[in-house]
């Protein structure tokens, strides 16, 4: 070990109470960053996570459309006037909306009707555990996913109740569907949906456009453009961009995350600093000695920043193991935390600046001691 | 002839600012030469160990001119003053000044780490430097396991370790009882004679007066005596 790891490290691990409230406030400091960093992913993913399973080539939304779940609706003539535009070989109806679930052990929750034809062509449940999707065609039958039981006080294939007053019988379980907002996805058929949603019957929210085989989707694009007026063609991924924007950044949601984990940063800045400074100032004598024998200030800058990645990386791996638990913990929620390998490496890129940053306080430190002071007995 | 390794000329230093600023040094000359032994004396106050850290390169004269290894400091920056130090000076100190969390040998070797020798020689040489102020059997001991005399023992270790041509140390003995105090000053008499070092301390002890092959007497910032005899304590 060069001399340099081994005064650093001695100097940080001397003294046991100060080491550890330093790795403290870099772990809390990085296992919140993880948890904000780790929301707005899974934020992220949810938000679009209809879009993302949706079989669309094009998707055909009401003109000033923000997000999958804008209640604005297009008309019914909507889907001739696509279906006589060359290229367009289907354009299936999606219809969505808030509607209150009857709670059978008593009270209603709110939950979110996803409606659509129940073949292939149609935006179906994925991820099914029990059930067959073919199912959903008949009257009444809706998918729930499993993570919702507790809530819509149901739990087996069977298991009925109503819907805005309709019956709705349990046809499909899903796993892992889980909306952002919290409000359980349900999906039916697509007439299910209008009654249970109250669409008026020449209305839909939108519909999914597939190309016939060997089509232009740009030239598809611009005559359905031309074509349908009020409306917006949008390719699945502007439909997703549009919807992370309007939910992360215009509710001000991603805001939130963000100003969490910069603050995150700055307390676990500050910490790393404050501790650094202190052990630092513990040890101005062996600097000035330092200084006294000859070392370069490089050397010295060595010492001071090596300790701060020795607590970079004591730190950080401890604060991943417990985000990685949390993320464990809360998978099967419905408000699970994701870790992605790109979010660890720059969470341990951002420890590794943040401590860093903190040695700087104390390199100043050092530069000002007084190298004359080793004379003083 | 004694080739001086430093050399001082006409050194005037004030401390301090405003009311309180007082001129420690006024008009000093003298050159260190190798292969003796100087005793720095004087009373509390004289400026002693303010010569000794101009000489050393730590603090700058007001004016004056001093050249350590042929080098002249005059408007040197930091850094090349450090280079100074690292190549031609080493310090021994009152109170050590061992890195507490370091072993013996760490110690001695944190000298040459500093001038960049890592190598397994380098551990060899501190090894070897260990062995000549006779602590090889505490290389792995940590300073606080050792005894005054023994810590003041790998300083010098560490002061010659680097093969400094002037070892400058100030009042090596102050803190240690008599024994202890012969053994260090037998020690340095010894690094003394070496043709490629001159060796200067500073001190209030009489005790240390046989070892002296020249002895200066500074008071009130002034030189007033500078006499060489013949050592007789090595």
């Amino acid at each position: 070990m060069s001399l340099t790891v081994k005064l650093a490290s001695r100097n940080l691990f001397q003294d046991r109470l100060r080491f550890i409230a330093t790795i403290v406030g870099i772990v809390f400091s990085m296992v919140l960053v993880n948890i904000q960093m780790g929301l707005f992913l899974s934020f992220e993913r949810m938000v679009t996570t209809m879009i993302d399973h949706a079989p669309a080539d094009l998707w055909i939304v009401p003109f000033g459309t923000k997000c999958f779940e804008d209640p604005s609706l297009l008309d019914t003539h909507d889907q001739a006037l696509a279906l006589a535009v060359p290229g367009v070989m289907q354009a299936v109806p999606v219809a969505i909306g808030f509607t209150p679930w009857t709670v059978p052990g008593g009270g209603t929750t709110p939950v979110f009707i996803v409606g659509s034809s129940t073949d292939a062509t149609g935006l179906r449940p994925w991820n099914v555990v029990k059930g067959n999707p073919d199912a959903l065609a008949a009257p009444h039958a809706v998918a729930i996913d499993q993570t919702y039981f507790g809530r819509l006080g149901v739990n087996a294939i069977g298991d009925s109740t109503e819907i805005r007053e309709q019956k709705a019988e349990v046809k499909v379980i899903t796993n892992g569907i889980r909306s952002f907002t919290t409000t359980p996805y349900v999906f039916t058929s697509l007439e299910q949906a209008g009654e249970y949603t109250g669409t008026p019957p020449n209305r839909v929210s939108y519909y999914l456009v597939h190309l016939s085989p060997g089509a232009d989707i740009g030239d598809v694009r611009k005559r359905l453009v031309a074509s349908l007026p009020k409306v917006e063609v949008l390719t699945p991924g502007e439909f997703r961009s549009r919807s992370r924007a309007f939910w992360l950044f215009g509710t001000g949601a991603g805001a939130a995350l963000f100003t969490g984990a910069l603050l995150g940063a700055i307390v676990g800045t500050v910490i790393v600093a404050q501790t650094l400074y202190s052990s630092t100032k513990d040890h101005l004598s062996e600097f000035a000695t330092l200084r006294a024998i000859g070392s370069s200030n490089l050397y010295i800058h060595k010492v001071i920043i090596c300790q701060a990645l020795l607590s970079a990386v004591i730190g950080f791996s401890l604060a991943a193991c417990i985000s990685l638990m949390i993320v464990v913990l809360t998978a099967e929620t419905s408000l699970p935390i994701l870790m992605t390998p790109i979010l660890t490496l720059g969470l341990f890129l951002l420890t590794v600046v943040m401590c860093v940053v903190s040695a700087l306080a104390a390199i100043v430190q050092v530069m000002r001691i007084d190298p004359a002071r080793v004379f003083k007995a | 002839m004694i080739a001086p390794v430093i050399e001082a000329v006409d050194i005037v230093k004030f401390l301090g600012d405003g009311a309180g600023r007082v001129q420690a040094l006024k008009g000093v000359s003298l050159s260190l030469a190798c292969g003796e032994l100087t005793l720095l004396m004087g009373p509390s106050g004289s400026g002693k160990t303010t010569l000794l850290s101009i000489l050393g390169s730590i603090l700058t004269p007001t004016s004056g001119i001093v050249r350590i290894g042929g080098h002249s400091t005059v408007g040197a920056r930091p850094a090349a003053l450090a280079r100074l130090r690292r190549d031609y000076i080493g310090f021994v100190f009152q109170t050590y000044h061992l890195f507490p969390t370091l072993n013996a040998l760490d110690n001695v070797r944190l000298a040459l780490d500093v001038r960049g020798e890592r190598s397994d020689r380098a551990i060899a040489k501190a090894k070897a430097v260990l062995a000549t102020v006779g602590l090889s059997h505490k290389q792995d001991a940590f300073p606080s396991e050792l005894s005054g005399g023994e810590q003041q023992r790998v300083a010098i270790a560490r002061a010659i370790v680097g093969d400094a041509s002037a070892i400058l140390a100030d009042e090596p003995t102050g803190a240690l009882d008599s024994e202890n105090g012969h053994t260090i000053m037998t020690i340095l008499a010894q690094i003394a004679k070496d043709p490629a070092r001159g060796v200067l301390v500073v001190t209030h002890d009489p005790r240390i007066l046989p070892f002296a092959n020249r002895i200066i007497h500074i008071e009130d910032g002034r030189i007033l005596s500078d006499e060489r005899r013949e050592a007789a304590g090595a």
